[in-house]
């Protein structure tokens, strides 16, 4: 009886419910959307995270925190070996779409040819391994996008990629067909150069034969072997892409692994300074690193795990700032509703005040008013949300087909811009939940209101 | 259903005052009042405007609380009970029927008598059939389905009664109950009440000055100024 008291209450002014109705539907609509906005976002960061870096690393103990500073120092012994190991693990093994061991070194990169050089941040991918990598999509965020050409080739390793920025620098520009660069100013004063031409690479092998293959612009790579002695190794740019922040855009170069390596050791023995481990699920991480831990330590291995959000730091930190948007934005929502509902229940108790006095009489508790009132709140919530959420899944639907694109934060190029309508069953349960509790909340204080009234004062109300 | 069967009256009065505060001044409503009202009659609480009979009725009823004095009803000392009790007593052998109807607009007339029945927790199948015979009762079985909006003044009267009635309580209680409607529905309707009050043996106090009512009543006490001036039946005190 008590519902159907409370509905019918509901439907007696109707104007004035519809209006609350509405007021709760809209709030409803700015969480679900926002929220599935955030989840999109949050899944973007990850996608593109994981594509860079994948979800774990593994690094000899110490690289993390003091290994940029010399990495030859720091490099994986029997890298082969542990791959085989975590690749074979019948844990790990099945949840694995690559294992690949990366090297990450420092030095200059130079353009003789006009006499600039530039110091450099590298990585070394297995080249097949870095496609497949690139290609993880598990929350389908990326649609059918057109990969660009890779860059890196199995078939010749001292083909790399280098960033816009840096090769703008370089003066790369024209070679590379880069539109974006502006003019390159000539400088006052040329300098001469040491020798007549470009200098010739320390080739790893001095007696190949010089390759015939178009190969795009030269740049010569100088960095410092495990052993401390100076090497230098030829990148032939094959394009260059942009980074998202410009320190970055202006450092990068990505080159083949057995490049990184050779640059890296020299003759020495090969290492690598990480393993990255793309799993096909996020939702396998913390096993998997949990299981990499106890393998290693069965082992005797002296390495250690790293995720994607520890390397990648931007990942957290815009998690976090979207995160704290969306809940201030919840929080005006709430007070919204809270407000509307509070306002629309105290009209209803002055309105209804004779019919208090009445029921209260018949034989109705203090607490029986109250529950009716909130009753009718929460009512009036749960309809107001079921209108906002399914209102907001469809408008999130209609979004997502105009193929909208946007630039994210760390980001160099646009990417669709969507909401997330699928996996967000928990969002849509809390916000829902959320609207109907403010709405349950805020009927208490008029509910109270009315539980307290004299039963003769409010039989005297006209 | 009239619970007591106590040979005592339905109500006694002990020196029973009521005073309001009114922005600061004490009004004294009822004046250390000492009666009994004898069960299962007519009684009519008389007297004219602001003469403190609502009063008395509101502290019959348990609406009230007494300020000084001692009230009993239905034979419980209903001063020494807190609000949940009283609400509950209330529920269990108080009706009331208002001089405005007080219909739940947003029930239908079925639904309306129902309702007491639901708040002393009566099986949905005696409900049913109890609320069926007291609309059968007051000839308004065909209007079950309307909602009050859609009843007349009368009808209006006839589903409070039978609201009131429902439950079998020991005492109805009325203020005017007949001011409201033309002097032949008033008629009719004291008549009905006169029927139901023989057939549920149950005890009538009115508050009044329709002259057509107090000459059905078994009982009339008359008040003044918050006093009691005159009683005639078997009431008063023995």
């Amino acid at each position: 009886m008590i519902l159907k008291i409370a509905f019918r209450n509901i439907l007696r002014n109707g104007r004035r419910s519809v209006m609350t109705l509405l007021a709760i539907a809209v709030s409803g609509i700015a969480i679900v959307l926002f929220g599935e906005f955030i989840a999109f976002v949050r899944v973007s960061l990850e996608t593109n995270a994981v594509e860079n870096v994948g979800h774990l690393t593994v690094f000899k103990r110490g690289y993390f925190d003091y290994g940029a500073g010399n990495p030859g120092a720091f490099g994986i012994d029997d890298y082969q070996g542990v791959i085989r190991t975590i690749a074979q693990d019948p844990v790990i093994g099945p949840t694995l779409n690559v294992v690949t061991p990366t090297i990450s070194l420092s030095g200059i990169a130079g353009n003789f040819a006009i006499d600039a050089s530039k110091t450099f941040l590298g990585t070394g991918y297995v080249p097949r391994d870095r496609e497949k990598l690139r290609r993880w999509d598990a929350h389908g965020v990326t649609g059918r996008r057109v990969l660009p050409d890779p860059g890196l080739s199995d078939e010749d390793e001292s083909r790399g990629v280098v960033g816009v920025g840096l090769a703008r620098v370089l003066g790369l520009c024209q070679a590379l067909h880069i539109a974006s660069c502006p003019p390159r100013p000539q400088p006052a004063v040329r300098t001469v150069s040491t020798s007549a031409g470009a200098p010739p690479s320390i080739a790893l092998d001095p007696e190949a034969e010089p390759d015939a293959r178009p190969r795009g612009p030269r740049l010569d790579l100088l960095a410092a072997t495990a052993s401390g002695a100076p090497n230098v190794m030829s990148l032939y740019v094959a394009r260059a892409e942009p980074q998202g922040a410009r320190e970055l855009d202006e450092n990068v170069v990505l080159m083949s692994f057995s490049l990184a390596q050779q640059l890296l050791y020299g003759r020495g023995e090969k290492k690598a300074t990480a393993i990255l481990l793309q799993l096909r699920r996020t939702e396998d991480l913390a096993r998997v690193r949990a299981r990499l831990g106890s393998l290693f330590a069965e082992r005797h291995l002296d390495l250690e795990v790293r995720d994607f959000a520890e390397r990648e730091p931007f990942y957290r930190q815009a998690v976090g700032m979207f995160g704290a948007i969306f809940l201030f934005i919840s929080l005006i929502m709430g007070v919204i509703v809270l407000f509307t509902v509070v306002n629309t229940m105290g009209m209803s108790v002055a309105e209804r005040t004779s019919e208090i006095g009445t029921v209260r009489a018949m034989g109705v508790r203090r607490g029986g008013v109250r529950r009716l009132f909130v009753v009718e709140g929460a009512m009036l919530g749960a309809f107001g949300a079921t209108l906002g959420v399914l209102s907001g899944q469809l408008l999130a639907v209609l979004f997502n087909r105009t193929g909208a694109t946007w630039t994210p934060p760390g980001q160099a190029a646009p990417v669709p811009l969507a909401v997330l309508t699928s996996g967000v069953n928990g969002l849509l349960v809390l916000g829902w939940v959320g609207l109907v509790v403010m709405a349950t909340v805020a009927a208490v204080v008029p509910a109270n209101r009315a539980a307290r009234l004299q039963v003769v004062d409010a039989l005297r109300h006209v | 259903m009239a619970t007591q069967g106590a040979k005592g009256p339905v109500v006694r009065f002990e020196n029973v005052g009521k005073v309001y505060d009114d922005e600061g001044l004490g009004v004294a409503a009822v004046k250390g009042v000492t009666f009994d009202i004898p069960r299962e009659r007519f009684a009519m609480i008389v007297g004219p405007s602001g003469s403190g009979k609502t009063t008395l009725l509101n502290l019959i009823g348990c609406i009230d609380t007494p300020t000084t004095g001692r009230l009993e009803v239905c034979g419980e000392d209903v001063g020494a009970l807190g609000d949940d009790a009283l609400t509950d007593f209330r529920s269990r052998n108080i009706a009331f029927v208002f001089q405005g109807f007080n219909l739940l607009p947003v029930l239908t007339a079925y639904e309306n008598v129902e309702y007491p029945l639901l708040l002393i927790g009566q099986s949905a199948s005696e409900r049913r059939g109890r609320t069926l015979a007291m609309l059968e009762s007051v000839g308004l079985a065909d209007q079950r389905d309307h909602r009050p909006n859609q009843l007349s003044g009368g009808q209006k009267q006839r589903v409070a009664v039978a609201r009131a009635l429902v439950k079998g309580p020991a005492l109805v209680l009325a203020d005017e109950p007949t001011a409201n409607l033309d002097s032949r529905t008033g008629a009719e309707l004291i008549a009905l009440m006169r029927t139901v009050q023989a057939e549920h043996k149950a005890s009538f106090v009115f508050s009044t000055h329709d002259p057509q009512l107090i000459s059905h009543a078994d009982d009339t006490f008359v008040i003044r100024d918050g006093a009691l001036v005159s009683h005639s039946g078997e009431g008063g005190r023995p």
